[in-house]
């Protein structure tokens, strides 16, 4: 099979999405973000005119034009670029799009993406460096996607792209260059399945988004120590997939959470708490969560190495938890 | 002045007036015996919004606020579903997930109604940015107080609608007009620096006209421009349709201090109270058309009662219907968060 970017994977299904239905628009064009692969961004405008919309600064405004637009027929896929200006669109996101199908008792649909690059690149500092995906986990009538791969990304579109739910698709600009696998004829992947990303015994690693590369890297490095560990990656948040985590942590029976959301109430927290509720009679040892630090993320790399989840942690994690 | 029409058109424009006015005051008396909440009604502004959405056609989208009432009855909806809602009951429009806050019917145009302040104006917009770019010929129209220019939302949503010449026609109904509770320092209405509301609009070049949201003509005339503009792909237009906001209105909870309407008072100087005088007279918009629908020959008395008694009949039979419906089942709560053919199993 082929191997490609993560960033081509990602275009080639914006661009799939594109020429099959007239009804998908692009609102917002960013995507790949500054990254020096924006160029293949330029590449889907120009083949697509008048179904790419250049928004203004107006992150309230245009997502909610897309919600909008999305009652009236359209399936627009938006692009809320850096993740912590989702909170300039929150009431329209949290407040309108998740409840519309609910509070009208089903009669109106939201069929809508919206797009964002969370989480630590960087010299982003306070305001460019979030991760809000447990914020909107704990928002009901959201459906939320988190790929690692450049096979799950473009897989995962294709679904999310299928669904009459408002799908937050939670992207990450550090895993554009990952290179893989990815096939040249059209396939979609179920929300609700999880993938396990790398098969072990000793000890489960639990992570999501660019997190998943953070835990291969560190079950590489743990495997030169003999220990076999298991990266299992939910894809999906809304819907998740349960019961792979839990078959998992039922057969190594340790466990360690990678997250790159702020430790408080982050997503590790859920994941945590589901398999305390459900598996606890599973675990030999208290889970780990190697997260953010409850601190706004600094801007100097030496303080935000300091704070952010890495493979080293990971690796100290789990000698941790099997000691 | 009554808009330029036939008497069975004029007719048909009353007995809407009429269907919001008692469907109001029956939810009022009704939140005296049994607990309702907290609701908002329409009464004061019913000519504006009778006239105004007469004129839309099937596809075309409202998106209203938390004063929706008299929006869904002027497009036709059936008062027993409604209030069944406002009730919370299974038979309601939204079978008791939306109450009076999102009474929404996605079949007379309303598929989504936003109860935040502000919410509904992108809302409305992408509507609008979703008809412009499927090639339709629907517009979409944003109701909303003067409170909702006190949001940053309206700036966002305008910018984007003038931008792209979207069909939308912004009709902001200021209710603020005389306020008695902000007269009485109590719950405040528009908190606006700007002096005319307009002015928040002609900076983005969408024409604004001001108008007497009482006077059923103006209304129709400025609203079949805006919606010529829209349909024709002119771009958006704003209407300011300013109401006295109704005495019982006074904040926070809704009671009948002027009464139930008497219509006698449209043809009966006598019988009119000298407290609330000037709202009887002069702004009750209701009590107006039917004043205007008399002296020119469109009606009597007798024609303005019988429709009258056709319209309570009407409400007792919603009353009745939404009193005797069964709540939801309980576990019904966990149902329609997500819609079923999407990728939830």
């Amino acid at each position: 099979m082929r191997e490609i970017l993560y960033a081509e994977a990602l275009v080639e299904g914006l661009r799939e999405l594109l020429e099959a239905d007239e009804r998908v628009h692009l609102m917002g064009q960013y995507f790949l973000g500054l990254t020096s692969h924006r160029e293949l961004m330029a590449d889907v405008r120009d083949s697509f005119p008048g179904r790419v919309y250049y928004p203004p600064i107006a992150e309230l405004g245009y997502v909610g034009a897309a919600i909008g637009a999305a009652i009236a027929g359209l399936r627009p896929i938006v692009d809320i670029a850096t993740a912590s200006f989702i909170f300039q669109a929150f009431p329209q996101i949290v407040n309108e799009a998740a409840n519309i199908h609910y509070m009208t008792g089903g009669q109106t649909k939201v069929p809508m993406i919206f797009h964002f690059n969370h989480g630590i690149r960087g010299g982003g500092a306070a305001q460019h460096s979030h991760s809000p995906q447990a914020m909107l986990w704990n928002t009901p009538g959201l459906e939320i996607m988190a790929p690692s791969s450049p096979y799950d990304v473009k897989g995962l579109l294709k679904t999310a792209a299928e669904s009459d739910n408002p799908t937050a698709f939670v992207d990450h600009t550090r895993l554009f260059d990952v290179i893989g696998p990815v096939p040249e004829d059209d396939y979609m992947i179920p929300f609700g399945q999880a993938d396990i990303k790398r098969g072990g015994k000793d000890i489960t690693l639990l992570a999501s988004s660019f997190m998943v590369q953070l835990a291969l890297s560190a079950a590489e490095t743990l495997a030169e120590q003999g220990i076999d560990a298991e990266v299992v990656d939910p894809r999906t948040l809304v819907p998740l997939d349960e019961d792979t985590i839990l078959e998992s942590v039922a057969k190594t029976h340790y466990l360690v959470i990678v997250d790159e959301c702020h430790r408080r109430c982050g997503v590790g927290a859920e994941f945590a708490a589901l398999v305390v509720e459900k598996a606890f009679s599973d675990l030999r040892a208290p889970i780990v969560r190697v997260s953010t630090e409850d601190v706004p993320v600094p801007f100097s790399q030496t303080l935000e190495r300091y704070i952010e989840p890495t493979e080293d942690k990971v690796v100290q994690a789990v000698l941790r938890v099997l000691s | 002045m009554l808009p330029t029409l036939s008497t069975k058109v004029l007719l048909g424009l009353l007995e809407k007036a009429l269907a919001i006015r008692r469907f109001e005051e029956m939810l009022v008396k009704l939140a005296g015996k049994i607990d309702v909440g907290h609701f908002h009604v329409y009464v004061g502004q019913e000519i504006t919004g009778v006239a105004a959405l007469d004129l839309l056609e099937t596809g075309d989208l409202c998106f209203t606020t938390h004063r929706n009432h008299g929006h869904l009855l002027a497009r036709g909806a059936d008062p027993a579903l409604m209030l069944a809602e406002i009730l919370g009951k299974s038979t309601g429009y939204c079978g008791g997930r939306g109450g009076t806050l999102h009474l929404a019917s996605a079949q007379l145009g309303f598929p989504a109604t936003s109860a935040a302040v502000g919410g509904c104006t992108p809302l409305a917009t992408g509507a609008a940015f979703g008809m412009d770019r499927l090639g339709s010929d629907r517009v979409s129209v944003c109701l909303f107080g003067d409170g909702a220019l006190e949001e940053g939302s309206y700036h966002e949503s305008i910018n984007i609608a003038a931008l792209e010449k979207l069909p939308l026609i912004f009709l902001c109904e200021n209710n603020s007009l005389e306020a008695l509770g902000q007269k009485a320092g109590e719950y405040p209405s528009s908190t606006l620096a700007v002096v005319r509301l307009t002015d928040l609009v002609a900076p983005f070049g969408v024409p604004a006209i001001t108008i007497d949201g009482c006077d059923g003509k103006a209304v129709r005339d400025g609203m079949t421009e805006a919606i010529d503009r829209a349909r024709s792909g002119e771009g958006p237009t704003f209407i300011e349709a300013r109401t006295v906001r109704w005495p019982g209105n006074r904040p926070l909870w809704p009671a009948l201090v002027t009464g139930e309407t008497n219509l006698s008072m449209a043809w009966d100087e006598t019988v009119i109270p000298e407290e609330f005088r000037e709202w009887h007279t002069t702004q009750d918009g209701v009590l107006r058309f039917v004043r205007e629908m008399i002296d020119e020959g469109h009606a009597t008395p007798e024609t303005v009662i019988a429709l009258d008694e056709l319209v309570q009949d009407q409400m007792r039979t919603a009353e009745n219907f939404a009193l005797e419906s069964p709540y939801p089942e309980p576990e019904t709560a966990l149902d329609l968060v997500f819609a079923k053919s999407g990728s939830v199993p």
